[in-house]
């Protein structure tokens, strides 16, 4: 698969996460002062210029299992603390969230346009630290320097490679079922109408040449969708008009999030598909994230700053039923990354094999949709 | 008009790859044979008339050891003159199996020597052409191997240039294609080798398409330029291109000359996959936007101008089509592929 994807798929995780991460600061009636710290401290790990240049490496894809370690290092950068139950439910709606972007994306290239739109939103959370907004658009233009020049082709296998890794992911989201756009049964719903991608036609006509290249004839079909021509390209600079709204704030103020994401539909047996080949890889990935983020600054909930616990959910019970409730083969601390633990690693990960069991895929039945409603009325 | 039949179920949903479902229809047999590419696997699916499936099997690409399962990019039956041999393409290189899968008969690692680091290394695009099998890969390069009729003889016979971008898909014309009027009998293979010579087209990630004279060694014949868009998916009936691009046109082609007969602005999203019911000139195309086309390729005897007529449109709510096929010669029944769905869709004309 590609080897240019890991910059998209982490700042875009890392642009959702601070989506979330704000919003619910908020909702908790976290101090302003603390809630813009916490962010400020993020901000300033995700776009660290070493880690960055790390990033924008030719490499293949994380594991899903190595990503999900850096993101509950980089929740944990500032004086707040996560829950597991809290962190897992951050992950899931981070990654539906840009699973629903990637997909929806009307061109491959677009999720460049997505990728700006977080960082443009990055830049309004720290827009009074002038240091910090110069770094991210470094990014920004490593961005562009990367990612410019690519043909249509390249983009479509890294929006193949982005796929990929999404795949078999089915987790309900809240707000997508409120919005109509993801279905019942995790799937999203993807629209037959609406501005064609740019550089695409408005399917439908038919055009017919002779062999000297003059059009003899002329006749349209019905395609079924109900499409309108593509109204304007966004912007691929610095600054400007993005057009694509995907990728921005869903979170915003005037729409109070219930973060409310019903586990019951994990995947048990693909998501352990990747993590049960136990992979001397891994120890490579661990051993390089050490290196980058140990050289990082970790605050410690002590001293005149004292941390706070973040929860993703509306209450501590509902939070503690979470815990309870959690599959059993996410790891039941975060990893700690040091050389002395990859044994442990590679131990953990036979634990995990040995617990893999195959499971049969779901049928999409009506009644199976059914089940599903009642579960969530219930939660 | 099309109606949904049932579904075939799979061990793991596909792949968002292009050209992700290769079908082998054995009528003789009453069989029809599934192949999907669902990540670093792919499975195979054989079912009986009314979809019923009796057997399936799984896949891997080699390993290295050290190394994270690598991924599958395609799986695709070559039909040869004396045989039938699955052929799977990952990033790590080339497994060719007898045809249910059961055995490998022959690995190719491939060659990454001078790629960048920043190059993603695999072997894409799979057809038969005659007794040779060609295979694509990401340098642009397209590898001829000589299969012998029987065993596991097979050897590397030519490279072929011609692409600088990666190939995506390659098409071929073959014997039973040549021969609408079945005389040689549905499903039955070649009798002599003079009866196999076959064309052949390969397309690349910059939409250009090249046209080759198959051969002991291959000629090409015709080049024709991309636009901008990668062509995805390509077919070849009677001297007829049939290209399918990312930004979703449809065009179509006169292989000997490259000229262009046909442009159908025809998905609203990209291409992923084309396929023909040779018997009867039909086409079909199935795009991410959720769409399956069906159209009737014709020749105008008059002017020997090609013509097409759009017949029927399918489509598959809320799925991201990444393959589909005919199940039968004469086009009335096909099979969709989506993104994330663990099952095969099937559609029957009434």
């Amino acid at each position: 698969m590609s080897m240019r994807t890991l910059p998209l798929l982490f700042l875009n995780l890392g642009g959702e996460m601070l989506y979330i991460l704000d919003q619910r600061l908020r909702a908790q009636n976290i101090p302003g002062d603390k809630a813009r710290r916490v962010l400020h401290d993020i901000i300033s790990t995700m776009f660290n210029k070493n880690f960055i240049e790390e990033l924008f490496k030719p490499q293949e894809l994380y594991s899903k299992k190595a990503l999900r370690t850096i993101y509950d290092r980089l929740a944990h950068a500032s004086i707040m603390r996560l829950n597991q139950a809290s962190m897992d439910k951050l992950y899931d709606l981070m990654t539906m969230a840009l699973k629903y972007q990637v997909l929806l994306c009307p061109r491959p290239k677009d999720v460049l346009l997505v990728t700006f739109n977080h960082l443009d939103a990055i830049k309004g959370f720290i827009r009074d630290n002038p240091a910090l907004v110069h770094l991210v658009d470094e990014t920004s233009q490593q961005l562009i320097e990367a990612y410019g020049g690519l043909s249509a082709g390249e983009f479509q296998l890294i929006r193949q490679t982005l796929l990929t890794f999404f795949q078999d992911l089915h987790i309900r989201v809240s707000i997508f079922l409120k919005d109509k756009v993801q279905n019942s049964n995790g799937r999203f719903v993807l629209p037959v109408s609406g501005p064609v991608p740019w550089e695409t036609e408005v399917p439908g006509l038919i055009r017919m040449f002779d062999h000297k290249g003059k059009e003899v004839k002329r006749t349209e079909f019905r395609h079924g969708g109900n499409y309108i021509a593509a109204l304007k390209e966004g912007s691929f600079e610095l600054y400007g008009d993005r057009v694509l709204k995907l990728g921005t704030n869903m979170y915003s103020a005037n729409r109070p999030v219930e973060t409310h994401t019903s586990g019951a539909s994990k995947n048990l047996a693909s998501q352990s598909q990747q993590s049960i080949a136990p992979n001397p890889l891994a120890k490579e990935e661990l051993n390089f994230l050490a290196k980058l983020m140990g050289g990082m600054e970790i605050r410690k909930p002590s001293g005149p700053e004292p941390g706070f616990r973040l929860n993703l959910f509306t209450t501590d019970e509902e939070e503690e039923q979470a815990a309870l409730t959690r599959p059993e083969e996410l790891p039941h601390e975060v990893v700690n990354i040091q050389a002395t633990q990859d044994q442990q690693r590679n131990q953990e990960l036979a634990r995990i094999m040995g617990e893999f069991e195959v499971t049969d895929q779901p049928r999409w039945s009506a009644s199976k949709g059914d089940d599903l409603l009642a579960m969530m009325d219930e939660l | 008009m099309f109606r949904r039949e049932r579904s075939i179920p799979l061990r793991g949903s596909a792949a968002a790859l292009c050209n992700n479902l290769s079908v082998l229809q054995l009528p003789v047999h009453n069989l029809t044979h599934f192949g999907v590419v669902h990540g670093p696997s792919a499975q195979l699916v054989s079912a009986a008339p009314e979809g019923v499936p009796l057997a399936q099997r799984q896949l891997h690409a080699k390993e290295r050891a050290g190394v994270s399962l690598p991924l599958i990019t395609q799986v695709h039956w070559c039909v040869l003159p004396f045989r039938i041999l699955l052929v799977l393409t990952s990033h790590r290189g080339i497994q060719m199996y007898e045809s249910d899968g059961s055995v490998m008969v022959y690995w190719h690692a491939l060659d990454s020597g001078d790629a960048s680091p920043v190059q993603a290394v695999f072997a894409r695009g799979i057809a038969s052409s005659g007794h040779f099998i060609c295979v694509g890969t990401w340098s642009g390069r397209v590898l001829v191997f000589d299969v012998p009729a029987k065993g596991p003889n097979i050897v590397l016979s030519e490279e072929l240039a011609g692409h600088l971008t990666s190939v995506t898909d390659i098409a071929s014309e073959h014997a039973q294609e040549q021969d609408p009027a079945g005389e040689k009998g549905k499903g039955s293979l070649c009798l002599s080798p003079q009866d196999c010579i076959a064309d052949m087209v390969t397309a690349d990630d910059s939409g250009l398409l090249c046209v080759w004279r198959s051969g002991p060694e291959f000629k090409l014949l015709t080049r024709i330029p991309g636009f901008g868009a990668p062509c995805t998916s390509v077919q070849l009936w009677q001297g007829i291109v049939a290209a399918g691009y990312g930004n979703g046109q449809l065009c179509l082609y006169e292989a000997s000359t490259g000229t262009l007969h046909a442009q159908i602005n025809a998905h609203a999203r990209a291409i992923c996959a084309l396929d023909l019911a040779p018997m009867v000139g039909k086409l079909l195309s199935a795009a991410e936007d959720t769409f399956v086309h069906i159209w009737k390729l014709n020749r105008n005897l008059k002017n020997g101008c090609i013509e097409v007529e759009h017949c029927h449109g399918e489509c598959v709510p809320d799925t991201q089509v990444c393959g589909a096929r005919f199940c039968d010669p004469s086009g009335s029944s096909l099979a969709v592929t989506g993104y994330d769905l663990a099952e095969i869709l099937r559609f029957s004309s009434v």
